[in-house]
């Protein structure tokens, strides 16, 4: 998780991402910050999250992401 | 049959009236064959384009659906005896027949589309080519109405269901409902099965407070369409198709009416549409949130057109950006040209490329390749100078300062709207041309001479435009301000909502324009 918060600060450092919970429905974060966000998760956690699960509800908190991830990495 | 017709009032009218009194279950077979009687007076022809596209997707989706169950029986039957490696097996196996398939359902509709709306345009350029206009004679296809987007609905609804967001729907006649709804056939919005399925099948019973809202979209909508937008349009087409007479300021005035107009119009349309819909308890998603109060073009996109803009991201710039292809290349540049540069260069590619489709898929014509190509470098440069801004503003102080955001909100505006002229003039290097008398033969007294009086618009209809315009920006502002639509605020205190119901109304009949000179046309969208 602190990987991913370090990923995330380094693109929005003003953002509290502990508790934000609408980094997407209130457009902090926007499509080019996604892909750089799947781009870093690939490169530095080794997990690639594929196009279909790019929604609102896996990237609106870096918990939901975390999530994903988890959930990619264990199957 | 256009929305502004008598007609299609009176159409629609009869079906709201039919749609309450069948029964439930009957009423989303009666709104297909109403959509299919709506379609009809566009040419009967196009109802053979609509019907192979749906049914394709249709067809496509349900065997992929079955492939999954089979999958998931095979799984269930298995389940105590499959080792990890059979179940990895039996997964990808699965997802390569759906992938197959996929493809074939966006070959033949991507197909219908490119054969009917691009043939010619392709027949134009290798006759360019060849340096001869008659090498290869043009077909000249009549293209579909609406084919853009509904077309866009059915590849979103066969790439859901191959990715398993949607379950295939079995019954035919909802996936021909779904692509041939009516409100949403002229100029969208690009609806998505999982939001337009919610609802449109349900026959949700009569609500006295949702009707109510849905007719004052519609007015709200009849509103800007003929009272601004088919106004303007008259002073916006001698402009346009008189650019050695008009330069100058005249080209400031066409861009700026060009703005009002296309807002009016195609927001108008949507109104209506989201309107009728809502009259039928339907939920249509909004295409628009207040664009015009963007502070970056980045901005703009993700309000205007939303669901043609989350269209591209979500089924072509997402897809694109995360392949595996291009995270290497994405690894290869941040290594070669620096981390920050690095990793935009895989973005940019992507992004290149949506703005490219975007563009073609506006209309077939270098026109509109250009003006998808501008709003990329628009962006690319915006994004590329962002560090800059922030210094700027950091220095400055001017970060959400008031004055700062009416002057961020006003270049978007003028650039946007400059970008905008290569689809008025549809030429591109008379676009440039006219864009540049803008700065070498500007007068200024082309605003006081009288010489806007010149352009089909007498003196009544400025001040109609203007009081028009107000009412717009005014209604915009609050909803900007407040968050709050004034239409549901209105209806909160229901003898204000039926007296500006009535004044809509009255100024509609009164001030819209209708008859000799005016051109009550189609939407603009519509074209698309």
């Amino acid at each position: 998780m602190e990987e991913l918060l370090e990923i995330l600060e380094e693109l929005h450092s003003d953002v509290d991402y502990e508790t934000c919970t609408t980094l997407v429905d209130d457009r902090i974060i926007d499509s080019f910050d996604i892909v750089t966000i799947v781009a870093e998760v690939d490169e530095r956690l080794g997990v690639m999250i594929p196009a279909e699960e790019i929604i609102p509800d896996n990237f609106n908190s870096a918990a939901s992401l975390w999530a994903l991830i988890d959930r990619l990495q264990n199957g | 049959m256009l929305f502004t017709s008598l007609y299609f009032i009176l159409f629609v009218a009869i079906l709201f009236a039919l749609y309450y009194a069948v029964p439930r279950k009957v009423r989303w077979p009666l709104l297909l064959l109403a959509s299919y009687v709506f379609y009809w007076f566009s040419g009967w022809q196009n109802l053979i384009f609509i019907t192979v596209t749906s049914l394709t997707a249709w067809a496509v989706c349900l065997v992929m659906g079955r492939i999954d169950e089979k999958a998931k029986v095979s799984l269930e039957e298995r389940k105590d005896t499959i080792t990890k490696e059979e179940k990895k097996k039996l997964r990808d196996e699965t997802k390569a027949k759906k992938r197959r398939l996929m493809l074939l359902g966006l070959l033949i509709d991507l197909g219908i589309l490119a054969v009917t709306k691009y043939t010619d345009f392709v027949i134009e350029n290798i006759n360019a080519f060849l340096e001869s206009k008659d090498a290869i004679q043009a077909v000249d296809i009549i293209v579909p109405m609406g084919i853009s987007f509904y077309t866009f609905q059915t590849v979103s609804y066969i790439i859901d269901c191959s990715r398993g967001t949607v379950k295939a729907e079995k019954n035919p006649f909802k996936v021909l409902l779904f692509t041939s709804f009516f409100p949403q056939l002229v100029q969208g919005p690009i609806s998505r099965w999982k939001d337009l399925s919610a609802t449109l099948f349900e026959g949700a019973p009569f609500n006295f407070e949702n009707f109510s809202h849905g007719l004052m979209r519609i007015m709200w909508g009849y509103f800007k369409k003929l009272i601004v937008a088919d106004r303007i349009i008259v002073a916006v087409n001698i402009l346009i198709k008189n650019p050695e007479r008009y330069t100058g300021a005249y080209v400031f005035c066409a861009m700026m009416f060009y703005a009002f107009e296309l807002y009016c119009d195609f927001t108008g349309g949507i109104d209506i549409t989201i309107g009728i819909a809502k009259c039928l308890g339907i939920t249509v998603k909004e295409n628009f949130d207040l664009p015009y109060f963007s502070k970056n073009i980045k901005e703009y996109w993700n309000r205007w057109h939303i669901t043609m803009g989350t269209w591209f991201t979500d089924y072509i710039f997402y897809p694109l950006s995360v392949s595996p292809k291009m995270l290497n290349l994405s690894k290869w540049s941040r290594k070669h040209l620096g981390n920050e540069l690095g990793k935009r260069v895989s973005v940019y590619i992507s992004c290149f490329l949506v703005w490219l489709a975007t563009g073609i898929w506006h209309g077939p014509a270098w026109n509109f390749v250009v003006w998808g190509l501008l709003n990329f470098v628009v962006i690319m440069v915006s994004q590329e100078l962002e560090p800059l801004y922030s210094k700027f503003h950091g220095k400055f102080h001017l970060k959400g300062k008031a004055g700062y955001s009416v002057f961020e909100i006003i270049r978007t505006i003028l650039l946007m709207s400059m970008i905008r002229m290569l689809d008025c003039y549809r030429n591109v290097p008379l676009t440039f041309k006219m864009l540049g008398t803008m700065f070498t033969k500007f007068r200024f007294r082309t605003f006081t001479d009288g010489s806007l009086l010149d352009l089909g618009l007498e003196r009544a209809d400025y001040v109609i435009l203007l009081a028009g315009l107000i009412v717009v920006f005014s209604v915009s502002l609050y909803k900007a301000g407040t968050k709050k639509d004034i239409k549901a605020v209105l209806y909160e205190k229901y003898p204000l909502w039926c007296v500006s119901m009535m004044v809509m109304f009255l100024a509609v009949v009164v001030f819209g324009a209708y008859g000799k000179g005016y051109d009550s046309t189609q939407f603009i969208y519509n074209q698309f």
